[in-house]
């Protein structure tokens, strides 16, 4: 994979976002993502992860703002997109752009492919005719979709393709940036890896920025740059791709890192992982301090009291512990 | 065995699979269920017939349903006129089936209203949500509180009783019904993927409303219209017998049973006919809503 | 000591019978379990790896139906079993748990009495008895606090704590075999490393044999110490885990490992497998992966290959196998 071609300037850029949503009682709320800053330069892919409940789903479509944040802001190459509405918000749109997790449910069953890939084109008046149509054939190409099947429906194409109509869908526009929430969970194994190769060689052709979210740790580890991990709403460790797993220095990420399994068995015979005691608790009512304290195999007094800054504690590796690498 | 690879192009991931499309399964299973197939056969029929009576008419194959015979009133059926005569005198056949063309178009103009006022208001308070929602839907429930049929006397009675005033008013009255599924429906939609997945392309409501949602709902709002159907022929039917139907001499189911009321005892054909003719109708748009429905219910497809 | 295996499956096959053909959904598989055994059996989705053990069970759904071959348990046949026969079989000797906990629990009965339902059911335990079982059982899934947590219902349970819910229910009858069926897919992958430990306490402390049916190779790697793995219905390559992992023979199963991204190795381009998996209403001529495979030869366009013993114990069914393959052109791949 050639280096990312990486500007100094940020692309991308979150300050303090937060997301709460209503439950059904009075005065609670679910803290789905309480206080979330960080940038993304140009070229890069900045890898999110994180377990269920965490955030990061939300995250993604708050920084599209396809959710308005509760409060915080987010800039698009220094535009704030939280003040933006209606037609100026989505005329933004054009630069940024989402690839959605299931296949099956995010594209319109009733609209053929070539009608789900130029609605985009349409909504900025750029599907005129020959031109239209051409560039409908050229992204389905490039996506690796027959340009034949332009007038054929989403139920009559597999997992994978669907996946693939998904991301020419999203890219058509030629924008700059792309949230892909988890893009390949939903897909076997052998189309995964179709799937990785496809958006990694896109990225390259494109000259694509990418927030890439996931659970699946190996497949994020692949594909970015960096990599942010989030627990409960928070990010509480971000790195360069090689050193978060090499050197993770969050109690979290360094559990996360051990209960991925390798396909290796005499690699397997000898790890262990480091078991997380309880269960994860709920973003309704987080815990005090550290989110992570009652889970933490390695937590002290302060930890329950004081809630650890996100900081720099290496070059370029920002960890919210007060022991990072403890553990 | 040969020992070298001889290596063969690889088949591209190019082929999409063939799988049956949603309508034609959807016509596949309607085509099984043998009501929805009569009902729908009957309501072809009357719809036939609507068009045809007065072509037969014309090529005097059935008499002329207003022509009156002062001499033969109440006359039993004959060759020429085959369910007899009614009080005035005009055969009672030939105003059968030109009622259906009453009922028809009530059916259909209407659904027309209904559609109109119940997709515009059940699409913006789904798709919008929020306060807008909340306005239309307590403007609804306080419509919907009124009843029925003193509502449609009190239009009939301001407006006078011509049969445009009569489908506005059964039509004014009952789009509700339409447009709270149409909200609901719409509600669902709207946290569909597929329409987040417009939002984040820059589709404007509109276009999300017109291309995306509305499609979706097509099905149930189909199968709505058709099950409201015979319950507007009902309405007419009971406005017509209580009088303030549509006005003589214009031949309606409804109108007929009101005539032939009055000769209950004697000549009980006179309002059994168009009772038939009309519990025959609902029955048939039943049938033929209920395999519609289960025709169009996506999570039966095997 | 008998060297019987504990489960023995012999050209098993099961046929689904739809509107558009017949889907041969497990062709003539055959395998063996021995007591106290890990066997994974892996594969993508629409391999028959689920259909292989809802027949074992004679749990497969309408339109299919097991057409043929033999399988026994402990001696005993289990396909020719009367429904009384099965049904005490079934949760006893045998238990499943499946990919979804939501699904298989019933969401308004206390989980405690579906673990007790399950043991009285069988009639191995009277009333107190497997009441007294209860929360030992959810002790030895290591549910925190069994006592009360017997008494909830399902929806107060998170995603792993069901799926150690429905392991004790599993265990509940004391089985020779569990057949786990996706047990972890839908979980997160710390909740995943918990309950692949759980699975391999229990087989090592109980002496529990465990059939783990599963897509991701990774969780096998941990678990299980024989691998069969399923392509189009049938077996296509069959080890020890050692055996597959480190020298794997069919083509099918040789790419697998290589689109996996690994922790412990280098971001390069992944290798992917091209095509789709077959429509096994119309499978293809020949070998069921040839249209699919970088290493075909013209044979196996033509000719399905028999399952060959291509070391001690390791079998792929393949006319070129990847030995050859690699050693022919070193260059390639």
């Amino acid at each position: 994979m050639s280096p990312p071609v990486v500007d100094g300037t940020a692309l991308v850029r979150a300050e303090e976002v937060v997301k709460h949503f209503p439950t059904g009682s009075l005065g609670e709320v679910v803290r789905a993502v309480d206080g979330v800053s960080f940038e993304i330069r140009a070229g890069e892919t900045l890898g999110l992860v994180g377990e269920s409940g965490c955030g990061k789903s939300t995250l993604g479509r708050v920084v599209l703002q396809l959710n308005r944040a509760t409060s915080g802001r987010i800039f698009f190459q220094e535009t704030e997109l939280t003040h933006l509405r209606g037609r100026r918000l989505r005329s933004q749109r054009r630069e940024m752009q989402m690839i959605f997790q299931d296949p099956y449910a995010s594209l319109d069953p009733r609209m053929t492919v070539g009608e789900i890939i130029a609605e985009p084109l349409q909504n900025f008046g750029l599907a005129n005719g020959r031109m239209g149509e051409r560039k409908v054939a050229d992204i389905m190409d490039i996506c690796g979709l027959n340009p034949d099947f332009v007038n054929r429906y989403p139920h009559e194409f597999s997992g994978g393709q669907r996946q693939r109509i998904g991301i020419a869908r999203a890219l058509v526009l030629n924008p700059k940036f792309v949230v892909a929430d988890e893009p390949i969970s939903a897909l076997d194994v052998s189309i995964q890896a179709q799937i990785v190769n496809l958006l990694a060689d896109l990225q390259d052709r494109l000259k694509l920025t990418y927030l890439f979210i996931a659970h699946d740790l190996s497949v994020v580890r692949h594909l970015s740059d960096r990599v942010a991990v989030m627990y409960l709403g928070k990010i509480v460790e971000i790195a360069g791709s090689d050193d978060i797993y090499a050197n993770p220095l969050h109690p979290y990420t360094k559990a996360l890192l051990s209960s991925i399994p390798i396909p290796d068995p005499n690699l397997e015979a000898k790890r262990r992982p480091i078991l997380l005691t309880g269960e994860i608790p709920s973003p309704v009512n987080p815990p005090s301090g550290c989110r992570f304290h009652t889970r933490c195999p390695i937590a002290q007094a302060i930890c329950s009291e004081q809630e650890p800054p996100l900081e720099s504690k290496a070059d370029g590796h920002l960890a919210a512990c007060h022991f990072p690498g403890k553990l | 065995m040969s020992t070298s690879a001889a290596l063969l192009p690889i088949e591209a991931d190019l082929d999409a699979i063939e799988q049956v499309g949603l309508w034609k399964d959807a016509w596949t299973r309607f085509r099984r269920n043998r009501l929805a197939i009569i009902g729908g056969t009957v309501v072809l029929l009357l719809v036939l017939d609507a068009f045809l009576a007065p072509v037969l008419e014309a090529a005097h194959l059935i008499a002329n349903p207003l022509k009156q015979d002062p001499v033969n009133l109440y006359a039993s059926a004959s060759w020429s006129h085959p369910m007899g005569l009614d009080a005035l005198g005009r055969d009672l056949m030939s105003r059968l089936m030109f009622g259906a063309q009453i009922s028809l178009t009530i059916g259909v103009l209407v659904q027309g209203i209904i559609v109109l006022i119940g997709l515009s208001i059940g699409l913006t308070a789904g798709y919008f949500g929020g306060k807008i929602d909340n306005l239309l839907m307590r403007f609804t429930d306080v419509w919907f509180a009124f009843p029925d049929l003193l509502f449609v006397l009190v239009l009939v009675s301001v407006f006078g009783a011509s049969e445009l005033s009569i489908f506005a008013a059964i039509g004014l009255v009952n789009w509700v019904n339409l447009a709270r599924i149409v909200r609901g429906l719409t509600l669902s939609l709207r946290e569909r993927e597929f329409v987040e997945a417009a939002r984040a392309v820059g589709s404007s409501p509109l276009r999300i409303i017109s291309r995306h949602i509305f499609p979706n709902i097509l099905g149930p709002v189909i199968v709505t219209i058709t099950f409201g159907i015979p319950q507007a022929i009902f309405t007419e039917a009971v406005l017509s017998y209580l009088g303030v139907g549509i006005p003589p001499p214009t031949p309606s189911w409804g109108t007929m049973i009101h005539d032939g009321y009055e000769a209950i005892n004697y000549a009980p054909m006179q309002a059994g006919w168009p009772a038939i003719a009309i519990a025959i109708t609902m029955l048939a748009f039943t049938f033929l809503g209920d395999g519609l429905r289960d025709a169009l219910d996506p999570r039966m497809r095997k | 000591m008998s060297t019987e295996p504990l489960l023995r499956v012999e050209d098993l096959e099961s046929h689904f019978f739809t509107s558009a053909g017949v889907v041969r959904a497990v062709d003539k598989v055959s395998f063996h379990v021995d007591a106290g055994e890990t066997v994974a059996i892996v594969g993508e989705s629409g391999c028959g790896k689920t259909v292989t053990a809802l027949s074992i069970l004679s749990l497969v759904p309408d339109p299919g139906k097991v057409v043929g071959g033999q399988v026994w348990f402990r001696g005993r046949d289990v396909l020719g079993m009367n429904r009384h026969e099965i049904q005490d079989f079934r949760g006893s000797e045998v238990a499943m748990i499946f990919q979804d906990p939501m699904t298989s629990l019933n969401p308004v009965l206390k989980i405690g009495f579906q673990i007790k339902e399950t043991m009285t059911a069988h009639h191995r335990f009277d009333r107190s008895q497997a009441a007294a079982r209860v929360v030992p059982l959810l002790n030895k899934v290591r549910i925190p606090e069994a006592a009360w947590r017997a008494r909830d219902f399902p929806h107060q349970f998170s995603g792993g704590m069901r799926q150690r819910a429905m392991i004790a229910m599993g265990l509940a009858n004391e089985p020779a075999l569990l057949i786990a069926d996706e047990p972890t897919t839908s979980l997160d992958v710390t909740v995943q490393a918990q309950i692949i430990e759980l699975l391999r306490d229990i087989n090592r402390d109980l002496g529990t044999a465990v059939i783990l049916i599963t897509h991701n190779l990774a969780i096998v790697a941990s678990l299980c110490s024989r691998v069969i793995v399923m392509y189009g219905g049938r077996v296509v390559e069959s080890g020890s885990t050692t055996q597959i992992f480190e020298h794997p023979q069919h083509p099918y199963t040789w790419s697998l490992l290589q689109s996996i991204p690994r922790l412990d190795q280098p971001r390069d381009q992944l290798l992917t497998i091209a095509g789709l998996p077959p429509d096994l209403r119309r499978p293809p001529s020949g070998c069921l992966f040839h249209p699919r495979c970088r290493f075909r030869v013209e044979r196996c366009l033509k000719e399905e290959p028999p399952l060959v013993e291509v070391s001690p114990g390791h079998w792929a069914r393949c006319w070129v196998t990847m030995k050859k393959a690699l050693a022919d052109e070193p260059t390639r791949g």
